[in-house]
């Protein structure tokens, strides 16, 4: 059988299909980064700076 | 029924077969960069300082709610958007993407985006994204945009929100300076949309929206954006005296409010004939003046605050 091109509704179905995945690994990288910063930023018993630093 | 006679009804009808872009087109992007660059203006100013990473996930996550209720007003107004000109070629009336997709799109990101913006930053700031989505929504497109003409006025609270959300991401409340920003886009959000209703009267009346321009007619139009930009200066200038203004703020609002003013005079002074004669020229220039008065007004705040590590911005 011949190699033919894709017809437009898969290359637009392929594309939207990409494009989700991006987003969602753009997330998962999103709440791990996000993850990272308030980890670091706490002590070791889990209290952000300011609650520390309260008498 | 052959994959070609499919695939030209699938970009027709609502098969589902939209594209990523459409689906981005449903989020109003051009609405959400207004709503990222004042939001970030108003994370930036605040007097507390935000990690730069939590600082990007939340401008991200405010514009994403922006975007939600972009998609939820693109659900509801589906009917008066493929009446109008301007807005018959959105996904939905240009049948692309399925009300129903748009509806599920809207309320899925509603959620994520107050949600992740209370985990990122805090819960007040989540609340108040809520609170705008809800206000856009429900108050402005569902209730008020169909039944007032005063509907921009008091939808304009939901564009001007966004500055006040940046602060709170950065103090978890609110303060003069915060609210002085949502004033001003508050009071800036009437004049701006009039004018626009100006030039482009035959879509909104064939929509049957309510615009002032269709109740109350065109000179009554023109004399409401002289009242509504003189209302507005106060609320410029006054920004200038608080913590996050000063002098290059200052100047820079006197000189876009004399200008915004002189061109609501001129726009007044003109009658419908002349206006028509010459294709409206003064009512898009100043529109176009009036996305510049937002922006310049937002970025001298912006400049201010840069030049305070060297001893140079605010008073």
């Amino acid at each position: 059988m011949a190699i033919h091109r894709d017809h437009e509704l898969h290359t637009r179905r392929w594309g939207r299909n990409a494009g989700l995945g991006l987003v969602l690994c753009g997330f998962v990288a999103l709440v791990f980064g996000l993850t990272i910063v308030k980890v670091s930023r706490q002590d070791a018993q889990g209290n952000p700076p300011a609650a520390k630093a309260a008498p | 029924m052959s994959d070609v006679s499919a695939a030209n009804q699938g970009a027709n009808d609502h098969s589902g077969e939209a594209s990523f872009g459409d689906f981005v087109q449903l989020l109003k992007p051009r609405v959400m960069s207004l709503v990222v660059f004042t939001a970030m203006v108003g994370l930036i100013v605040a007097p507390v300082p935000v990690h730069p990473f939590v600082a990007f996930t939340a401008i991200l996550f405010i514009a994403l709610g922006g975007g939600a209720s972009g998609a939820l007003n693109m659900w509801y107004d589906a009917d008066i958007d493929s009446l109008m000109r301007r807005t018959m070629n959105r996904p939905i009336p240009a049948g692309r993407i399925s009300a129903g997709e748009a509806l599920g799109l809207g309320l899925a990101l509603s959620g994520l985006s107050c949600m992740m913006l209370g985990l990122a930053a805090n819960w007040f700031a989540g609340a108040f994204l809520a609170f705008t989505i809800f206000f856009y929504v429900v108050i402005y497109t569902i209730w008020l945009k169909r039944l007032t003409p005063q509907n921009i006025v008091i939808g304009g609270a939901a564009g001007a929100f966004p500055p006040m959300i940046g602060w709170a991401v950065a103090t978890g409340g609110v303060s003069v300076e915060s609210v002085l920003m949502f004033l001003l886009i508050f009071m800036w959000t009437p004049p701006h949309f009039w004018a626009l209703a100006l030039f482009m009267k035959d879509d909104y009346a064939k929509a049957g929206v309510p615009m002032l321009t269709v109740t109350h007619g065109r000179p009554a139009t023109r004399r409401h954006i002289l009242v509504y930009t003189l209302l507005l200066t106060p609320f410029a200038l006054a920004l200038g005296f608080t913590s996050i203004g000063g002098p290059i703020y200052l100047v820079t609002a006197v000189a876009l409010n004399a200008g915004f003013i002189w061109g609501a005079v001129r726009i007044l002074r003109r009658g419908e004939a002349v206006a028509e004669a010459d294709g409206y020229k003064a009512e898009k220039a100043f529109f176009r003046f009036s996305l510049a008065y937002l922006f310049l007004h937002f970025g001298a705040l912006l400049v201010e605050e840069s030049l305070k590590p060297f001893g140079l911005g605010g008073w």
